[in-house]
């Protein structure tokens, strides 16, 4: 185990320029990790969209409202299962700077179509109960510090004045990906008072939330619901969530090709780095190499020394970069109006990526000073001078 | 006395950018066991080529070198290093030593393509390091001794494996006259306690006539006795 001694002297030769190949190595490891996190996280937010639920919703924008009226007709359609729905509340929580979603629900239905928010049957009771309460995810109840049976109160702005709500349950989610940073609150209570003090916005949704049979009927059932309302005030489009999902997020897919683009640019640039580095090493130690050469070392020593040095300053670099990706994507997190990202965390297969990427890198910058190693012979090796 | 080494008609040329550069003429010497031979010769007449022809870390264009009764010349690059491995140890005028490593793990170089087992190689590393008097000085990196110190470590790594042949490509060049005197006494000592067989190039009056036996070369030919 000499020769591993004599990697890791190797190694620290020139400790400034270890340190900054490592360091350099090490960012970019970071920077990789948090634009793969924001490509995942981006990603995942249409993975977590369930195949056997559509989405219907006005024909020509999902900003116009439907009636509430369609909820019935909706549901005697073949191969629907239930049907509930949601508006968009809006409205600021204490801060406007406090993001996550608010909406008015079906109290009765929402749970039954949104199988991933789990509560327990009493919470759901009490929910379903009064005209004012309301359930929240797990996040937010982290976040905010809200107990059940704490007061919650909306400044709106959709719907104009103060709304009071009681915190009757709060959901945890069922997968990694699922968004447990909603607010979710009955639609009647909501539309009582449009009736008294906005009439001609009352009795209207959003969008219907629509739970079908069998996915692989999602096509026929969405021609199904949109063939009703054919013709009327308000025709519908209706698609799977899946699609709805991706309409809503692709508008900053370019930005996110880009993303993904640049992360693995990084890692071609930080292979540059630490090529010219161990050039650089291998060529001041020509001299040594035909020592080493002279005394009966063999190539697959030489290349174990210089291969074997390459890879410890990549994983070092590697595994800095790793360990420190995640506090600082959690600083990310931080940073980030709340709630902008329903759900931060970094996959496992981002570290993997990373780490097998900074072994290949170690393997590749190795290639070329192994390859003059080994080509120079002994005598000429004597006579280099650096 | 035997010959350790026969050099039969030996020609070398190196090519330069398609020039054929022609260093050593048609050489034949005979160098026998228990010899400490000096070669003298102007900078440049192919003294360093003929040593490294001979210890085999080069080979010759033309020619046939048997040492130790092995044609050396006809061997194929590793065979050729297990051979230097076992039969030749190496001195050069900048001592070569590894920077990063110790006095001790310097002289355990060689050792570490042996079998011999981590208590056998320490017992034989503190043997050649207390011979060339630096007992005290093996955990010692290289920048903290002296040119004289420095040059002692690279002679106890040429012994340490025992080898029967000794190339030493001017061991005194750069040292000042105190630590050349004592490097050239260890060699002697090397030659006759231990029966080395040396080969010393030196363009150093001072350091040949240490040697017993002196030869001159003059642009790739031997001259005179
Ligand atoms: N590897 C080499 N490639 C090209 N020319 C060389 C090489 N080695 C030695 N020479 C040339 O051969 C001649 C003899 O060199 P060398 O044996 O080192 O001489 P000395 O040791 O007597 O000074 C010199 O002209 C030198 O430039
Ligand atoms: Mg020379």
């Amino acid at each position: 185990m000499k020769i591993l001694k004599l990697i890791f002297a190797n190694a620290l030769r020139h400790k400034l320029r270890t340190f900054l190949t490592v360091l350099g190595i090490a960012i970019a490891v970071i920077a990789f990790g948090v634009l793969r996190t924001v490509v995942t996280v981006w990603d995942s937010s249409v993975d977590a969209a369930a195949a056997n639920r559509l989405i219907t919703r006005q024909a020509v924008s999902f900003i116009f409202p439907l009636p509430y009226a369609y909820k019935e007709k909706i549901l005697n359609v073949d191969g629907v299962k239930n049907v509930s729905f949601a508006n968009w509340f809006g409205g600021v929580y204490k801060d406007k700077n406090n993001f996550f979603a608010r909406l008015c629900v079906d109290a009765e239905t929402i749970f039954d179509v949104m199988q991933e928010f789990l509560i327990t049957p009493e919470e759901l009771a009490n929910f379903k109960k009064e005209r004012n309460a309301c359930v929240i995810g797990q996040d937010i109840a982290t976040q905010y510090n809200i107990k059940v049976g704490d007061q919650m109160v909306l400044e709106g702005d959709i719907f104009p004045g103060r709304w009071e709500f009681v915190v009757r349950g709060i959901y945890k989610p069922k997968n990694k990906n699922t968004d447990d940073t909603q607010m979710l609150f009955h639609w009647t209570y909501v539309d009582e008072r449009m009736k008294v003090e906005s009439p001609t916005r009352a009795g209207n949704v959003g969008w219907y939330i629509v739970l079908i049979n069998d996915a692989n009927k999602a096509a026929e059932i969405s021609e199904g619901i949109d063939a009703i309302f054919k013709n009327s005030s308000a025709e519908t489009k209706t698609e799977t969530e899946k699609a709805f999902t991706q309409g809503f997020v692709s508008a900053s897919g370019a930005i996110i090709t880009a993303m993904n683009f640049m992360s693995f640019v990084i890692i071609g640039i930080i292979m540059l780095v630490l090529a010219n580095t161990m050039i650089m090493a291998a060529r001041e130690r020509t001299r040594e190499y035909a020592v080493l050469k002279t005394l009966g070392f063999s190539a697959f020593h030489l290349v174990g020394l210089i291969l074997g040095e390459s890879l410890v300053i990549a994983l070092i670099g590697g595994g800095v970069g790793i360990t420190l990706t995640y506090p600082i994507v959690a600083g990310f997190e931080q940073a980030m109006p709340k709630g902008f990202f329903p759900f931060f965390f970094i996959e496992p297969i981002t570290t993997i990526i990373a780490m097998s990427a900074a072994i290949l890198i170690g393997i590749l910058a190795s290639i070329f000073p192994i390859q003059r190693a080994l080509k120079t012979n002994i005598v000429d090796g004597f006579r280099f001078v650096g | 006395m035997a010959s350790l080494i026969t050099v039969q008609n030996v020609s070398k040329s190196y090519w330069r950018d398609k020039i054929e550069i022609p260093v050593l003429n048609n050489i034949s010497i005979n160098v026998e066991q228990g010899e400490f031979l000096a070669l003298m010769g102007p900078s440049g007449s192919g003294k360093t080529t003929l040593l490294n022809l001979i210890a085999g870390i080069d080979k010759p264009s033309n020619g046939n070198i048997i040492v130790n009764g092995t044609d050396i010349s006809s061997l194929g690059e590793s065979a050729l290093a297990k051979w230097r491995a076992n039969n030749v140890g190496f001195i050069f005028q900048f001592y070569n030593l590894i920077p990063v490593l110790s006095a001790f793990e310097n002289v355990e170089l060689p050792l570490l393509l042996t079998k011999l087992s981590k208590a056998q190689r320490k017992k034989q590393v503190e043997t050649a390091l207390t011979l060339v008097g630096l007992g005290d000085r093996m955990h010692h990196s290289p920048k903290q001794l002296s040119g004289g110190q420095e040059q002692r470590v690279a002679i106890a790594r040429a012994i340490v494996t025992d080898p029967v042949l000794l190339v030493a490509d001017e061991p005194t060049g750069d040292l000042d006259r105190h630590s050349a005197e004592e490097i050239l006494t260890l060699m002697e000592r090397l030659n006759k306690e231990f029966q080395k067989t040396i080969i010393m190039v030196t363009h150093d009056p001072h350091a040949a006539e240490r040697a017993k036996l002196v030869k001159h070369l003059e642009k790739g030919d031997l001259v005179g006795a």
